[in-house]
């Protein structure tokens, strides 16, 4: 099954010449072809330490990610790095590269990932586990840490789902925690040492192990007691510490990445010119690991984000401009900010958006500014929770009145379509919470008509199966079984079209529960979780976040083989909840967190009582700042979003016409149109 | 504008092709005119886009602009920001009449690495020969069946060897850096691939290679390349043993005495001409 490694040393040879002829018989052959604007090869012999960024899920997917995308850029303007990309490959080609003996490659140069000396891969869910042994199997590479030779890359592995690393454990070779920016130079300054001094594989993992942030799972022991719990996680060497803290990128006007966005030729899930307007969330929504584990809230300034705008869209050519971040109307700044772009980008056929908003963070202000280039197709909320009585539960501290007002008044202005974004399976959920959903989407259908004086206004329900998350308050909660997430969506549906009248203007989008557990095992599992990992690769699995790939019982089945005889099982790792004194399997991993204050936070839950945001009240201790000697960055920034005479005149163009770009060389000597324009 | 489509960019499609088209062309600051309603998007106008794999010397667009600019600062403009492998070659300004009633017919060339030219041109009499030669392709809406004997106006093998693999040599792509090109030389690349590796059964030995020049009638839906490849294996068994490379060299009016008309020469005529194409290294324009 497996490709062989190419030889190391000196450059590598591209496997372009070999790629080439398969390529005309798969599917989408321009995502595997590189050369997309604002791309980077660098000589092999020019850079000592070679990196292979790696997102292990389809290019369509992997590309447009951020963090894959800022890290290219920081490593590339390194002069002693070489960065490039390789995403995964679609069965189609996988099975040609295998008959052929093409290993895995990076899209740029085309060359073997094996040859390089890290591959770091990211991971924004564990569902790519899988595919993250396929990656490893197509480049050649020992799919165990341990069989790895100085021969072999260093497999690293980032991302959210890296704050529980230990079902991959056994794979990778050392994990980062947090923001990336600063440690990958670190992490290259060591690599580089450790090649110039010849240094063996353990060596370069102890070394590497000193730096801040970086996790090498080798270098620790895991012991259980006999009921299958954790005895405890113990480093082997004082090279390792005992627990590892995560890193925290502070004031992102120093970032400004990515600068130079990739364009690719293939079509995306996201074409459209990201900015990262805050990193981080202090609203405290309990199932959320993202706001937990980023904290705390770090706000790019205006004139950052405006930079980074005007910047972009020059090298990009992007018609659309995303403003993104964990709640994007929470900035300090925000209606500044929408109104200084809307103004500055007005008839050129620039789109604003932005990904997440909250339903009390909303206004119809705002969203006229997000709108003004034309598009007003829906607008989106998630109130995540049916009951008011389950909003306090999760902390997503929105009342039912308050959405309703919110819809009825974006309904008046214009807007014809909302969606909802619920999660079923939450702790302490009955069937009766979940109802309340189709309630108030009638509710919200029934303002609607009344706001826009007409009957088709239409809302959309999109539900999906909750799972508990290491580092938040959840952490300890027992995941709803798929059965139980299964029959109340039913009932969901039932009640939704109970009324006919009503029903109709409400779309219901659902998943099964299924794909969950599976998320939530991989989620909170331990190093024992591993052998599962590789059973269902090697049964064939792969593309795991994908409906039409997953196997449920594929999983079920490699789980109901592997975790027995370790004395555990599937529900042992996801109906079980958890308590307060047993070791979780990412204790000694530190997001900052305070675990006293998480506990407190989750039997405030199960009581039905609110945190506030540190932003805006005082300090409740959750234990980040003081942790990790980090503090709260938010606006005013005090600056103009466009800093005297260095900019572009604001004054809108004559006519509408589809570029923000003005380029001198059309200005010098152009004769007046003739009549009806000109085609060329 | 004619451009091209060259290297690894002929595995783009025609969507990838007039996004990354937009995109440059904001890129450059060209102010492109803007359709009006609810969701405004860029006035191109595409004729005929090369299918997916197929290279191109003869893509065509016609722009919508809110000023009038100069052709050739257009050219230099929007080509310097194209991504890899997308080429400008020509720009005019437009005079009366549309562009696509200016194209009917395609010229392209085929390479068919591993295929003997005599075996070739056995084929390629046989296809001539019969009256009507039906072959099946997937499209959108199903199979359709399509008579490639009745849209093809020219069927020849070319003896030139050293053209057997169009795409690489004629590449002359604008991204420098780029190390890890394929060579261009066949008899090297083949050479240099490592022996242990188990891919000489997808490339056979280069010095066998046969080239069709094809003159095809744009028919809907339109005989692509691909489908008189499959005619040929439909009349004669033919069986390339890679897959084969198609280039479009050409597109315009087929004229009275079987001649191509360059489609963009009107325009030239009525506006003078006042654009030098842009030209690239290495680049094989057809006459």
């Amino acid at each position: 099954m497996s490709v062989e490694a190419p030889i190391r040393g000196g450059a590598p040879e591209s496997v372009w010449d070999r790629l080439e002829p398969l390529l005309p018989r798969v599917r989408k052959p321009v995502q595997y072809v590189g050369g997309e604007r604002n791309a980077t090869v660098t000589p092999w012999e020019d850079a000592q330490v070679h990196w292979a960024l790696c997102y292990p899920d389809a290019y369509e997917v992997g590309l447009p990610n951020q963090g894959l995308m800022i890290l290219y850029e920081v490593l590339n303007e390194r002069p002693d790095a070489l960065a490039e990309r390789t995403y995964a490959v679609w069965p189609d080609l996988a099975a040609l590269m295998r008959e052929h003996g093409v290993p895995q490659f990076t899209v740029d140069a085309h060359r073997p990932v094996a040859a390089f000396d890290v591959l770091g891969v990211s991971f924004a869910t564990e569902l790519g586990y899988t595919n993250l042994l396929e990656i490893l199997d197509l480049a050649g590479i020992p799919l165990h840490a341990a069989d790895r030779t100085a021969e072999h890359p260093l497999v690293l592995a980032g991302g959210h789902a890296a704050f529980n690393p230990e079902p991959i454990a056994d794979f990778v070779d050392l994990v980062v925690l947090g923001d990336g920016e600063e440690v990958v130079g670190e992490i290259t300054d060591v690599v580089a040492a450790a090649k110039a001094e010849g240094l063996g594989r353990r060596e370069t993992l102890e070394r590497l192990a000193g730096v801040p942030g970086v996790y090498v799972p080798s270098l620790y022991e895991v012991t259980y007691v006999d009921d299958g719990a954790i005895t405890e996680v113990r480093p082997t060497t004082p090279a390792a510490p005992a627990r590892v803290h995560k890193r925290t990128t502070s004031d992102l006007d120093d970032w400004p990445y990515p600068k130079q966005p990739l364009v690719p030729m293939a079509e995306t899930v996201h074409e459209r010119m990201s900015v990262e307007i805050f990193r981080g969330c202090t609203r405290g929504c309990r199932f959320c690991q993202a706001g937990m584990i980023t904290r705390p809230v770090r706000e790019r300034s205006k004139r950052g984000v405006s930079e980074m705008v005007e910047q972009g869209l020059a090298a990009s050519g992007y018609s659309e401009v995303g403003l993104l971040s964990l709640s994007s109307a929470d900035h300090s700044e925000i209606g500044e900010i929408a109104k200084g772009l809307a103004d500055r980008y007005e008839g050129t056929g620039t789109g604003l958006s932005l990904p997440s908003t909250r339903v009390d963070a909303f206004n119809v202000d705002l969203a006229e500014e997000l709108t003004r280039s034309g598009r007003r197709s829906g607008l989106t909320f998630a109130p995540e929770g049916g009951s008011e009585r389950l909003r306090r539960v999760i902390n997503k501290m929105v009342s039912e009145e308050e959405l309703i007002r919110t819809v009825s008044t974006a309904y008046e202005h214009g807007w014809r379509q909302v969606k909802l974004y619920f999660m079923c399976g939450l702790p302490t959920e009955t069937d009766e919470d979940v109802l309340q959903i189709a309630t108030m989407a009638h509710e919200v259908v029934r303002a609607g008509r009344k706001a826009a004086g007409r009957g088709d206004v239409r809302a959309t329900v999109s539900i999906g199966a909750f799972v508990p998350k290491p580092h938040t308050p959840f952490q300890w909660a027992a995941q709803a079984a798929p059965d139980v997430v299964d029959g109340r969506l039913r009932k969901l549906r039932e009640a939704i079209n109970s009324d006919r009248s009503l029903g109709r203007n409400v779309g219901l989008r659902y998943h099964d529960g299924q794909p969950s557990l599976i998320e939530g095992l991989l989620s909170r599992g331990d190093r024992r979780v591993g052998r599962v990992v590789e059973a269902v690769w090697r049964d064939g699995g792969h593309f795991d976040g994908w409906s039409e790939y997953f196997s449920f019982e594929r999983w079920e089945a490699a789980a109901a083989r592997e975790l027995p005889p370790l004395g555990v099982d599937l529900a042992w790792f996801t109906t079980r909840e958890r308590d307060g004194d047993e070791v979780l399997p990412w204790d000694h991993l530190d997001s900052g967190l305070d675990r006293g204050w998480l506990w407190d936070d989750w039997q405030d839950a199960l009581d039905s009582r609110e945190q506030d945001d540190c932003r805006w009240t005082p300090c409740f201790d959750c234990g980040v700042c003081p942790q990790m000697g980090t503090e709260i960055q938010i606006g005013p920034s005090g600056e103009d979003m466009v800093a005297a005479g260095r900019m572009l005149p604001l004054t809108p163009v004559e006519s509408r016409t589809s570029t923000p770009v003005r380029n001198p060389a059309f200005s010098a000597g152009t004769s007046s149109a003739p009549t009806g324009g000109s085609r060329t | 504008m004619r451009f091209a489509k060259r290297g690894r960019a002929r595995f783009s499609s025609h969507r990838d092709v007039a996004r990354a088209m937009e995109w440059a062309l904001r890129r450059a600051g060209v102010p492109v005119s803007l359709s009006h309603g609810f969701s405004p998007h860029p006035r191109l106008s595409w004729i005929g886009a090369a299918p997916t794999g197929a290279a191109s010397e003869a893509e065509f667009v016609e722009i919508g602009l809110t000023e009038d600019l100069d052709p050739a600062a257009v050219a230099r403009e929007v080509d310097a920001v194209l991504p890899e492998g997308l080429s400008v070659l020509d720009v005019v300004r437009a005079g009366p009449g549309a562009l696509a009633d200016r194209i009917d017919t395609s010229v392209w060339r085929i390479a068919l690495p591993g295929v003997d030219p005599e075996r070739l041109g056995k084929a390629v009499a046989a296809l001539e020969a019969a009256p009507v030669v039906e072959v099946e392709r997937m499209t959108k809406n199903g199979p359709r069946t399509l008579d490639v004997r009745a849209a093809l106006v020219r069927l020849d093998v070319m003896d030139a060897l050293d053209d057997c693999h169009p795409d690489d040599a004629g590449s002359g792509d604008d991204a420098s850096g780029d190390g890890a090109r394929p060579s261009g030389d066949p008899v090297e690349a083949a050479a240099s691939a490592t022996p242990e590796v188990s891919d000489l059964r997808a490339r056979p030995r280069r010095s066998v290679c046969g080239t069709l020049s094809l003159v095809v009638r744009h028919t809907t839906p339109a005989v692509r390349p691909d489908d008189v490849v499959s005619a040929l294996r439909t009349v004669a068994g033919l069986e390339p043993p890679v897959p084969v490379t198609a280039t479009r060299t050409a597109q315009g009016r087929l004229g009275a005495s079987g001649e191509l008309l360059d489609p963009l020469e009107v325009d030239r005529a009525t506006t003078g001409r006042e654009t030098d194409p842009v030209r690239h290294a290495g680049e094989d324009r057809p006459a």
